[in-house]
């Protein structure tokens, strides 16, 4: 029965294809979207764990509140851009800016529109913890880095300190940094942000000193204090070429972007989307709750919805 | 993965085998004596020398770019891929559509009578429970996604491997052209694969689709290009004194008497392209491979496990039911099954069932929550386990010390040996185990890893693949051996090697991040887990086929258990031994690769950044210096026996 109904499928496809001409491949939607005559919302998850907080909420909301069927891809911002603009996902939720990205889409192809800031600022910084600051007050300035190097050394490092970075999805300039700053390190890359967390908290287990990149808002910082340490500050610009960096990273306000198309037809669920805002301490409790009391997404944003409602009514209206 | 079974052969005499060898070996010494000079004189150094490197980076961007900028308007977009691009879309979502309006009903119904049909009510019964407990596991919505992708993307590799393997069957020219073709394709880590389709036809399902086609198609070639030249020739003559065409003897009689090789190349289709629809996840495909890859990034083995356990059903229902199909024919006793009419009545009256009683989605409380248990258990193994432990040390320790002691002066030793030295060692390796010609091949994969500027990084991940290889091979042997001399063993091993085959990679990266910490060492563990069950299905299957005559003989001359398994078993099942080493080495490199997301470093990573931050020159040189590495690492571990079975 499955197979006859895709062969119809493929030929009626194939004819339409043709008879219609071009196949425009930048817009078509996730063959999982809207079945079944329900309106459904595509949303981007990213790797970390806040903007599974932001999907998680929005999801719930759209779905018990709006009546839309959530689907979620989990996709790294740069792909996303991509997806996004073929419509393949409505709505990017969480972008710690991609300037590149934004002249292509935004300005010049004009497939993806601005959904507004997401009312969180994040940063990015090198971190130790906190209770190894107090045993060395003066290792949170990079100038006695150096000095402090053995103490960061791992198999992994080889003979020096090691600085521990995370998903090759985040925006880093740390390779650069340690060369430019001349620090005795070397960069190990976790190759994901599960890797990382895990590696932090068995870490701060056993008290062990640690030095990683990392990055606020995230809820991780409530259960392993860490203390962000003082980089050369950040200029305008001063990160401009890659290879040069020798600053702090920036202050982000984080964004919302969602595909043009949707903008215009996605009825309630995009007016909702744009008007989505909240803030950091919202954003940590709920991320908390799914990666740190392991509730089910679904679960996390239903507590906080029940005990927020002044805030996201405001969305809704 | 499915493991391949082989018939075991007598060997050939080991005197003349030796001869030869120490003939090939000399030659390459005079090469080298000759080669080597120049070569350190002109290059010094370890590394690959700079002068010989092509630089990708540019052209590879700008290629990129172009991509990017004219994929809404380039004919070969609006007319080429966007017609594929479109049909595999439309395609999915009528078979996603077409399962979601059957309902769980309806969908629990058809997979059960299919297999009633195929093989008989045990395996509907199991069937059934499988299925059923997809929805229970709160996974029905993903399955149901998976299972849409799954469909459509067989059927693809089907349609594709069947044309490829008749060519290939009928015409030797062709079968000659294609074979390395096939051979290579399957070797190929599959994460390898992402970038060129994701450039193309962007993040998503059609994406996903092909890459699954091009990773799925080949067994089914190989296998009806198999079946079709190993039909009957007697029988064929037969036919052909009927008076009947070529077409009639193709339709008649060849296709039909290839029946069992088909059903083996869907079989191995349908694993291998399970796999891939949940490495596909990384690319946006959806369905339960991104219920898992989203798990691994919130550190949650157990929702992880809760959509791992979905795809283990998933594959061992499929497997057994095409295994059924292959196994019966009608005329010999196979159990008492249903006629199709009424199977089909059947799904249809449950499918209208659910509907008219409003229930067409799973149930929203009839899910079990296994995520919190196991992650209480896994909490307690690592806490427990990872430090501290008194006299053995804890797992991180052990890491540590693998780390230190075998991986580095393993990296360090590949990257100290001068560039040239290596290409010679691999020359060795490969034309020992094999002919002339895989010398060629392994050596041309390595030169081209050094061309593309990826040297260190490659021997990088060589070592990790060598370290893991080595552990792999020292287990499986010893697993191997038990269960080949113990039907106990076997019993209780056969479900553990299933799971561990078909669970997902993704499942085992956090907890082998959460005992070994973060670096290469977990990256091995995982690849260790991953590769062992087929290195000790295929010893334990070589071993158990060792000629009972020989080690009857060998009983009667007194020997004792250590000396049959040693003089006797172990040296006749040579073959089944090599080809063990083989699929390990394979099968490990598939999963260090994916090592790159917990630290691994090397190749896998710049893979997963050049998929993660859209950077094509990383990410493709990356990925093609894993195929070279994949290609090579086949070439010299690969039985010369194989080409000769492939050949029949």
């Amino acid at each position: 029965m499955r197979r006859r109904t895709t062969a119809l499928a493929g030929a009626l496809t194939l004819l339409t294809a043709t008879g219609c001409g071009a196949a425009d491949m930048t817009k078509q939607a996730s063959p999982f979207a809207n079945a079944q005559g329900s309106k459904t919302v595509t949303l981007s998850v990213q790797s970390w764990v806040g903007a599974q907080a932001d999907v998680a909420v929005a999801q719930y909301l759209l779905e018990h509140k709006l009546g839309y069927r959530v689907d979620t891809v989990q996709v790294d911002e740069v792909p996303a851009w991509d997806a996004l603009s073929q419509g393949r996902v409505d709505a990017l939720l969480e972008d710690w800016g991609h300037p590149d990205q934004e002249n292509r889409y935004v300005h010049d192809k004009r497939t993806i529109a601005p959904g507004g800031g997401l009312g969180v600022t994040g940063h990015i910084g090198w971190y130790v913890p906190t209770y190894l600051v107090k045993q060395h007050p003066d290792i949170t300035d990079w100038r006695n880095l150096n000095k402090y190097a053995s103490l960061f050394r791992t198999a992994e490092s080889g003979g020096k300190g090691q600085l521990m970075d995370g998903s090759p999805s985040y925006v880093t300039n740390d390779r650069a940094l340690v060369k430019n700053l001349q620090l005795d390190y070397r960069v190990v890359f976790a190759g994901s942000e599960a890797a990382q967390i895990t590696q932090i908290k068995q870490f701060a287990k056993d008290k062990k000193p640690f030095l990683t990149y990392w990055y606020a808002p995230q809820w991780l910082f409530k259960k392993v204090p860490m203390t962000e340490v003082r980089l050369p500050p950040y200029k305008e610009g001063c990160d401009a070429d890659a290879a040069k960096v020798a600053c702090a990273y920036p202050h982000t306000p984080l964004q919302k972007y969602l595909n043009a198309g949707f903008v215009r037809h996605g009825g309630r669920a995009a007016a909702f989307l744009k008007k989505f805002r909240w803030t950091t301490e919202d954003q940590n409790e709920v991320s908390l709750m799914i990666a740190e009391q392991k509730l089910d997404p679904a679960e996390a944003a239903r507590k906080w919805v029940d005990s927020h409602p002044a805030v996201w009514k405001r969305w809704l209206s | 993965m499915a493991t391949l079974t082989v018939p075991t052969s007598r060997t050939g005499t080991p005197r003349v085998l030796r001869s030869r060898a120490a003939g090939k070996l000399l030659l390459l010494a005079v090469l080298a004596a000759v080669l080597a000079p120049w070569a350190a004189t002109h290059w010094p150094g370890a590394a690959w020398p700079h002068e010989l490197t092509v630089s990708l980076t540019k052209p590879l961007a700008t290629a990129g770019d172009w991509v990017m900028d004219n994929r809404d308007s380039h004919p070969l977009f609006l007319y080429f891929f966007g017609y594929i691009s479109n049909a595999v879309i439309w395609a999915v979502r009528a078979v996603y559509l077409t399962l979601l309006a059957a309902g769980w009903a309806g969908v629990t119904a058809f997979g059960a009578l299919t297999a009633w049909r195929l093989g008989g009510a045990r395996l509907a019964a199991g069937t059934a429970a499988a299925v059923l407990a997809c929805g229970a596991l709160g996974m029905w919505v993903p399955t149901m996604q998976t299972l849409a992708l799954m469909v459509v993307a067989v059927l693809a590799s089907v349609a594709v491997g069947t044309v490829l393997g008749l060519g290939a069957g009928l015409s030797d020219r062709l079968d000659r052209a294609l074979r390395p073709v096939l051979d290579t394709m399957q070797v190929l880590p599959a994460f390898a694969y992402l970038l060129p389709v994701v450039l193309v036809f962007g993040i998503g399902v059609p994406a996903a689709v092909l890459a699954t086609v091009v990773y799925a198609a080949p067994p089914m070639a190989r296998l009806t290009s198999l079946g079709l030249r190993g039909a009957d020739p007697e029988v064929l003559e037969a036919v052909e004194s009927l008076g009947s065409t070529a077409r009639q003897r193709l339709l008649t009689a060849r296709v039909p008497l290839a029946r069992k090789e088909l059903l083996l190349g869907l079989n191995q289709t349908i694993m291998m392209a399970l796999s891939m629809a949940v490495i596909a996840a990384v690319i946006g495909a959806g369905g339960l491979g991104d219920r898992v890859y989203q798990a691994l990034a919130s550190v949650d083995v157990g929702a992880a496990l809760a959509a791992g356990i979905p795809i283990v059903l998933l594959a061992v229902v499929l497997d057994r039911v095409t295994g059924a199909a292959g196994a019966g024919t009608p005329a010999t006793g196979r159990p008492r099954t249903i006629g199709r009419p009424y199977a089909l009545a059947v799904t249809v009256a449950a499918a209208f069932a659910a509907r008219l009683l409003g229930a067409l989605d799973w149930p929203s409380g009839w899910t079990l929550a296994i995520a919190g248990p196991v992650n209480r258990a896994v909490d307690w193994m690592t806490s427990h386990l990872y430090s501290g432990v008194p006299v053995i040390g804890g797992t991180a320790d052990w890491a540590g010390h693998f780390t230190t002691w075998v991986l580095d002066p393993v990296r360090d030793g590949l990257q100290w040996l001068p560039w040239w030295s290596v290409l010679l060692v691999v020359a060795a390796l490969a034309w020992l185990i094999g002919t002339w010609r895989t010398a060629l091949t392994a050596v041309l994969a390595m030169a081209a890893i050094g061309v593309l500027g990826v040297w260190e990084p490659s021997l990088d991940t060589l070592s990790q693949v060598l370290a893991a290889v080595a552990v792999t091979l020292v287990l499986g042997f010893a697993t191997g051996i038990a269960a080949a001399r113990s039907d106990r063993v076997e019993r209780v091993l056969r479900p553990v090697l299933d799971v561990c085959q078909t669970m997902p990679q993704f499942v085992y990266l956090i907890p082998v991040v959460a005992l070994f910490g973060v670096g290469r060492a977990p990256a091995v563990a995982a690849a260790v887990v991953y590769a062992l069950p087929a290195v000790v299905r295929i010893t334990a299957q070589g071993l158990r086929q060792v000629d009972e005559a020989a080690l009857e003989s060998a009983r009667s001359l007194g020997a004792t258990g250590r000396q049959q398994l040693w003089q006797v078993q172990l040296p006749l099942a040579r073959r089944s031994l090599l080809l063990a080493v083989n699929q390990g080495v394979v099968l490990v490199l598939a999963v260090v690769i994916i090592g790159g997301l917990v630290g691994g470093g090397a190749l896998g990573y710049d893979v997963a950044f050049g998929l993660a931050q859209g950077d094509l020159a990383t990410g493709l040189v990356a990925g093609a210096a894993i195929v070279c590495l994949g290609l090579m690492l086949d070439r010299v571990t690969q039985p010369t026996e194989r080409h000769a079975r492939k050949g029949a």
